[in-house]
């Protein structure tokens, strides 16, 4: 099989960030493999020990984007292609799912691409369906458990409402929650291999296409109203006596 | 202007935000509120009495069960042939997705997750949280429609208005059962209980929970297997409270990674972000993960043994001290309270 794992590099999730002089900044907290892809990785790659085949990385961003490449490298991913051109720097989710479709276009005779549910930056969850849209494929999002049979892929999705099974034919995208289960770490010798590694690089020349154009623009980017409050401890003689101060205070809310 | 809402539903179940979506599309023009399913008319009646004018209904059975490819044909059929100024869905895993959808097949884009709208001259400007609400952006979109879904509880819920009508369109799906490529073969439904996104209260566990030096595990488990026990144990008592107070039950990445709870009830920045009127934090210390999940609630509480967790800071109210004393004193004196 034919297996992608789409990937993006996004600031470490613990990292403060912060609007400062109208730029986004996250100090000196480490870019790292969006923690959603980790299981799209570790998807493709139980994926291809169980059906044999190749598992692809493919990111689209800068030339630092290759830490992330380097991390799903080391999981064990066979290659990867960077896509970096300076016309897709801040681009909106449609015109990168325009890059992505075209890549996946030309890497050619993909049978499933995997993604992780959303990129812990943003947040929109878009990317995913958008790319199956454009590549005219189904999409199976939040995906918890996968089986391929032939040409048939079997999905569990964790929806609100519980979980739904769903069947699709290949070529499929599927984007990937978190009880599918625990990204594996990188073995040592992934580590060395991952740094040998060279990957390539392609531009929207390679993918013979002309810049996509974002619709979405972001006027302004705010830190939150920081909370105006002041935390009152409440204590009593004893838990029951706190706990019915406690009860006291937040009927007064009128919250309930 | 003229703004079609995507009234997203469940066997039959409206998502409330889907009504709060109505709400917020009278405010700035006529509401087509657009219904997918099969045998769904009654929900037709729900709409116009939520404030729709118009109810665009696709009665079919390629329609019973949501399938992301056959909706997003059928909507972008009906948006193409009579263009709307906006339209908004709730953001749930389907709104989400057929507002991805349908973007590629109208050429435009999409708002995801906005907590504000604001039309002025008949430009809309969203602000949405990006960072898991570390950080808010403004944003607008150049082309139409402007498709923006909007995140549950931010707008309020238009009260019905029983016996209101309007006009019942009935539309045809655009897809037949033969070229849909995904079936859905099944479903079992969510653990019983209040749903995280939809909760005015949410009471939450973390890593504290499993600390109860009272308890005894039963013999023959490993050190694992005993924290396990332990925190099952305490995360009892936040399902009790929860249960008094009409709540769902949160957890922090912490308790959700030791295996303690399904990570169905993960609040933070790799989990649910969630904006209750109540939360009540036991024995969170308030990762900043965490804390980007929850900080919008109205009042925060929280209960915690360690005098200088960050939790404090937001939090409106504190009890320090040992929470397997304070949450059952605090569950009895609410039982007590609301005559429970």
């Amino acid at each position: 099989m034919k297996i992608l794992a789409c990937i993006k590099q996004v600031p470490d999730s613990a990292a403060k960030v912060v609007v400062e002089n109208e730029h986004v900044t996250w100090g000196d907290a480490p870019l790292v493999i969006n923690p959603w892809d980790e299981f799209a990785v570790e998807a493709a790659l139980r994926l291809k020990e169980k059906h044999g085949g190749t598992v692809t990385v493919v990111s689209v961003g800068g030339e630092n984007e290759k830490e992330a490449i380097k991390h799903a490298l080391a999981m064990g991913a066979d290659d990867a292609i960077l896509i970096a051109d300076p016309a897709l720097v801040g681009l909106d989710t449609q015109a990168i799912s325009r890059v992505l479709a075209a890549a996946i276009e030309r890497i050619g005779g993909v049978d499933i691409a995997f993604f992780g549910r959303q990129a812990i930056d943003n947040d929109s969850g878009l990317t995913p369906p958008q790319t199956a849209r454009l590549l005219h494929w189904p999409a199976l999002t939040l995906a918890s458990t996968i089986t391929v049979d032939g040409t048939t892929v079997k999905v569990e999705r964790a929806i609100e409402d519980g979980r739904q099974v769903v069947t699709s034919t290949l070529p499929v995208v599927v984007s990937l929650v978190k009880d599918y289960g625990e990204p594996r770490y990188p073995s040592f010798m992934g580590i060395r291999k991952a740094a040998r590694a060279e990957v390539p690089v392609w531009n929207l020349g390679t993918l013979g296409m002309a810049a996509p154009l974002s619709v979405i623009s972001w006027p302004e980017v705010m830190n939150p109203p920081s909370r105006e409050v002041v935390c009152e401890i409440i204590s009593g003689a004893s838990p029951e006596e706190t706990a019915g101060k406690l009860v006291d205070k937040i009927l007064a809310e009128k919250v309930l | 202007m003229k703004i079609w809402v995507f009234v997203d539903h469940f066997k039959g179940q409206v998502l409330p935000a889907s009504w709060e979506a109505v709400g917020v599309g009278k405010k700035h023009g006529t509401v087509s509120a657009v219904i997918f399913g099969q045998n769904i008319e009654s929900l037709a009646k729900d709409a116009f009495e939520h404030g729709a004018d118009e109810v665009l209904l696709a009665d079919d059975a390629t329609l019973a069960e949501y399938r992301a490819e056959a909706f997003a044909a059928t909507f972008s059929k009906l948006a193409s042939a009579n263009p709307p100024d906006i339209i908004l869905l709730p953001t749930s895993t389907r709104g989400r997705e057929l507002a991805a959808m349908m973007a590629i097949d109208l050429n435009t884009g999409v708002m995801v997750d906005v907590t504000a709208m604001e039309v002025q001259d008949g430009k809309v400007v969203v602000t949405r949280p990006i960072y898991a609400g570390k950080l808010l952006t403004k944003e607008t979109c150049s082309t139409k429609p402007q498709i923006i879904t909007l995140r549950g509880r931010a707008f309020p819920k238009p009260t019905p208005e029983t016996g209101k009508s309007g006009t019942l369109t009935k539309v045809a799906p655009a897809m037949n059962e033969s070229d849909i490529k995904s079936k859905v073969e099944g479903y079992t439904s969510a653990e019983g209980g209040v749903s995280l996104i939809d909760a005015n209260v949410i009471v939450s566990g973390g890593r504290g929970v499993s600390n109860n030096p009272a308890l005894t595990p039963p013999a023959g488990l490993d050190e694992k297997q005993a924290e396990i026990w332990r925190a099952q144990q305490g995360f009892e008592l936040v399902k009790g409270l929860a249960m008094v107070l009409g709540a769902a039950v949160g957890a922090s990445r912490a308790a959700v990674d030791a295996g303690y709870v399904p990570y169905s009830h993960q609040v933070g920045q790799t989990g649910k972000v969630v904006s209750p009127d109540l939360y009540i934090a036991n024995g969170i210390s308030g990762a900043i993960q965490h804390l980007a999940g929850m900080r919008t609630s109205k009042v925060i509480v929280a209960i915690n043994k360690d005098p200088d967790a960050p939790i404090f800071k937001i939090a409106r109210y504190g009890v320090v001290g040992d929470l397997f004393q304070y949450l059952p004193a605090l569950t009895t004196a609410f039982k007590q309270r609301l005559g429970k």
